[in-house]
């Protein structure tokens, strides 16, 4: 008997490791979610005036941290653009970044943002809980943070959690 | 062309591999000489394909051909071309042909230096290699083709990942697999002492030296990935416990116990079964790491890119494997009867406990690796595992190890007298003794008992060693007689033992009496560590081929004396726009002086951040000598001998079609 106890365990490893291939090791769970939007008072890029939490009420957004130095950025820029172009109104924090650069990175790829925050020192990041870019927080109408999608932007998260959850929030 | 070349001659080779599954198995079940022999041509055949192939994918890479997918996201037209070679294994699909290369040219070596073996042992193994190839193999063609294309072409590639721009990562990764895969020679001689039921000292003398192959690639592999890390990751650690480092430290435990529970088996012809899954059990650790290196289940350093189908068909693979390795284990290890009983006192008892030890420690890292994993699986939550388990759980593991190592060498085989051991070792750990209660004043200044209990175990494996080795010398006329008649498997096991003693103290002092200090430097600024003084002479802009840097000058002086200048550089590649930090060490046997360029300031100052790890080259050492010593038991004459005076009995035994 004692000579199947290794075939007992490698049973049980697979199964774990099957159960554990179907789980994103990344998706932390906010704390933040189902919380209101944290406050922030911030310039916008290329534009006067300042930009704060109370501007994101109203109506469905994405906000969505990112940076010209962020590598995953530009892989999810072109989903972005996107989303954008189909009418989904994304406002942009730009990460620990320089004006110039972010200006330069948005003209060489284009631009989904409705507005960029310029979030120069990362204070903002903090107060949401960014970990690294890029993160994009979507927000309801009331500006509650309904879900956080970590790292890149997927067509699947899109399609599966997201565009769902927006959609309970219109009907 | 060529790409398309490459791709067809994969399809051979699975095709060839699948004949030398299905024909040599066929073969032992119906007695059949013929189909028995052919897995040895077929062995030949797959290798020399696959070698093309790889050299097609080579070839790519050189010709800079950005038409081919895997090419244009690994490579760059400024990439060196050293760094273009060995762009080949830099990401996932390439990393498997590389791994299928080390694959078909161990089954190729197995085919070749089989002569003084039963003809059914060789065609067992030979199946259940091409068996291992087949999944491979498939696993490459339909999940990760490295020679698909795309269209349109586009102007330039991607870049290889910075991190793997460097001389430390061109050989690592095959050294890692060659260790890696080679513990499936191992596996499948073990399955084929299960099919044939028989398993003797002969047996376990056909499987030392491939295991020990096996084991000393494993060995040099960990050991440059932990160099490389230390160099290029910039926090100065040398080992994370990260997923991925415990993924080739499994198989590494596992497969010392193995080495060691083979020298019972043969020598006394006991611990059958166990050392039958031992061999299983080390090759599963290096399926399990590929799965969860490729599948993305666990958060890593070393992050590939995952595809959940390429996680589902690893898993399926490992299921049908090792499922069945184990169940053949189940049915027909019982048969496998040890002749003579273990006196716990002798050296194949103390074999067996460092085996204990060894296993359970792979045990605890599997554990903490996959701890994570089974808490999420159970809806438990998110926790991550790091390093303060590691230590807690790893250390006290390993220190009754080394206390054992000493021992054994000591101890005779089959019965010993404890007094007589004792005797013989007051010397060696009275010297130990000593050596911990004043070596770390002499190194480092100052002590403590964490420092006192390393340096008294390192220092114990060392001395045992040594005393063990003068023994054998002692008996003989003078000394060079004395050395000379030392067997050469006897000397692989002292030296790999002093490697390990090394290893040991290495690691006391560094993880104990590191200092570390992080500052902020204008340029003509100094700051002083552990007796050193550090002076920032400028920050100045520099171009490598692919890359641009701000390179560091830092001049270290102690007590007024110049000792070295190092350059860390903060490098930002231009395709990727990643931004490395190569940090700059001056090394001596005695300390490490290590500096890395943190962030710059707005008013051009720099955080710096500097170490003074004392022993830390001993690590390094001990893993070379480690290496080393592998290679002396691998090549002992005794194994080749055996060859030539069994070649005319296997001769009648063996078929010539």
């Amino acid at each position: 008997m004692r000579f199947l106890i290794p075939a007992a365990l490698l049973v049980v490893l697979l199964v774990f490791l099957g159960i554990g291939l179907k789980r994103d090791p990344r998706e932390v769970p906010s704390p933040l979610v189902g919380k209101p939007a944290p406050a922030f008072d911030l310039a916008l890029l290329g534009e006067p005036q300042r930009y704060t939490q109370e501007d994101l009420k109203g109506r469905p957004v994405l906000v969505n941290f990112w940076a010209s130095w962020c590598a995953g950025c530009r892989v999810e820029h072109p989903l972005l653009v996107k989303l954008a172009g189909e009418g989904v109104e994304i406002v942009g924090m730009d990460y620990k970044d320089t004006d110039e650069a972010a200006r330069q990175w948005l003209q060489r790829h284009g631009n989904p943002y409705r507005r960029v925050v310029a979030d120069v020192q990362g204070t903002a990041g903090l107060d949401w809980g960014v970990y690294g870019v890029p993160e994009t927080f979507v927000l309801d109408a009331n500006g509650i943070i309904v879900y956080k999608q970590i790292g890149p932007m997927t067509e699947q998260a899109w399609n599966e959690k997201i565009r769902p959850l927006l959609q309970g929030q219109k009907s | 062309m060529i790409p398309e070349i490459g791709h067809f001659l994969l399809i051979l080779a699975l095709g060839v591999a699948s004949l030398q599954f299905l024909l040599p198995s066929w073969g032992v079940w119906k007695r059949d000489a013929r189909a028995m022999a052919f897995g040895q041509s077929a062995a030949q055949v797959q290798f020399a394909l696959v070698f093309l192939s790889y050299l097609c994918l080579t070839w790519a890479f050189v010709q800079k051909d950005f038409s081919v997918t895997y090419v244009a996201a690994n490579s760059h037209s400024e990439l060196p071309l050293m760094y273009r070679i060995s762009a080949v294994w830099g990401a996932h699909e390439g990393s498997l042909l590389l791994w299928m290369l080390m694959l078909s040219g161990w089954t190729c070596a197995v085919s070749v230096f089989n002569r003084r073996l039963p003809a059914d042992i060789t065609a067992t193994c030979l199946a259940v290699l091409g068996a291992i190839a087949v999944g491979f193999l498939s696993f490459m063609l339909l999940t990760s083709n490295p020679f698909d294309r795309h269209f349109p072409v586009p102007a330039e590639g991607k870049d290889l990942n910075p991190l793997l721009q460097d001389p430390g990562l061109i050989i690592h990764p095959p050294m890692l697999y060659m260790g890696y895969v080679g513990f499936s020679v191992a596996f499948a001689f073990a399955i084929a002492a299960l099919v044939s039921g028989r398993l003797d000292g002969a047996w376990a003398r056909w499987t030392r030296p491939w295991t020990t192959t096996a084991w000393l690639f494993l060995t040099m592999g960990i050991t440059l990935g932990s160099w490389w890390a230390y160099h290029e990751l910039g926090w100065g650690g040398w080992w994370f416990w990260d997923p991925v480092e415990n993924a080739s430290f499994m198989p590494w435990l596992v497969g010392t116990a193995l080495i060691h529970s083979l020298a019972v088996t043969e020598k006394r012809g006991l611990l059958k079964s166990w050392t039958v899954l031992l061999a299983i059990i080390a090759f599963s650790l290096s399926l399990l790491g590929t799965f969860l290196v490729r599948s993305g289940v666990l958060v890593s350093v070393h992050a590939f890119a995952t595809d959940p189908a390429r996680g589902v068909y690893i898993l399926g693979f490992l299921a049908v494997v090792l499922g069945s390795a184990f169940s053949l284990y189940a049915w027909r290890a019982p048969q496998l009867k040890s002749d003579g009983d273990l006196a716990l006192f002798s050296r194949e008892g103390l074999l067996l406990l460092n085996n204990v030890f060894l296993v359970v420690a792979a045990a605890a890292v599997l554990l903490g690796t996959l701890y994570p994993l089974f808490v999420d699986a159970l809806g438990m939550g998110k926790i991550s595992v790091g390093p303060p388990y590691f230590n807690a759980v790893f250390i006290p593991l390993t220190a009754p190890l080394a206390a054992i190592l000493g021992l054994a060498m000591a101890v005779g085989w089959k019965r010993a007298k404890f007094a007589e051991v004792v005797r013989q070792l007051r010397w060696p750990a009275a010297l130990a003794l000593l050596l911990a209660a004043g070596l770390p004043f002499l190194w480092v200044g100052s002590s403590g008992f964490a420092v006192f209990a390393g340096v008294l175990l390192g220092s114990w494996v060392l001395l045992t060693s040594v005393h063990d080795l003068w023994g054998r010398v002692r008996a003989k006329r003078s000394l060079l007689a004395g050395l000379a008649a030392v067997p050469r498997c006897v000397w692989g096991m002292t030296v790999a033992h002093i490697g390990l003693g090394l290893w040991v103290l290495g690691v006391a002092f560094v993880s104990l009496h590191s200092v570390e200090r992080d500052v902020r430097l204008a340029a003509g600024e100094s700051a002083e560590l552990h007796g050193y003084e550090f002076f920032l002479r400028g920050v100045d802009p520099v171009h490598g081929p692919n890359y641009d840097a701000d390179r560091g000058t830092v001049e270290v002086t102690r007590q007024g004396a110049s000792v070295t200048t190092l350059h860390p550089e903060k490098r930002l590649y231009r395709a990727q726009q990643n931004v490395m930090t190569e940090a700059a060490v001056d090394e001596s046997p005695i300390r490490d002086l290590y500096v890395a360029l943190g962030e710059p300031f707005d008013n051009g100052d720099w955080s710096l951040r500097m170490y003074y790890k004392p022993a830390m080259q001993l690590v390094w050492w001990g893993g070379f000598i480690m290496f080393f010593g592998g290679i002396l038991a691998a090549s002992d004459r005794r194994y080749r001998l055996a060859k030539l005076a069994q070649a005319p009995v296997s001769a009648d035994g063996k078929v010539t079609a």
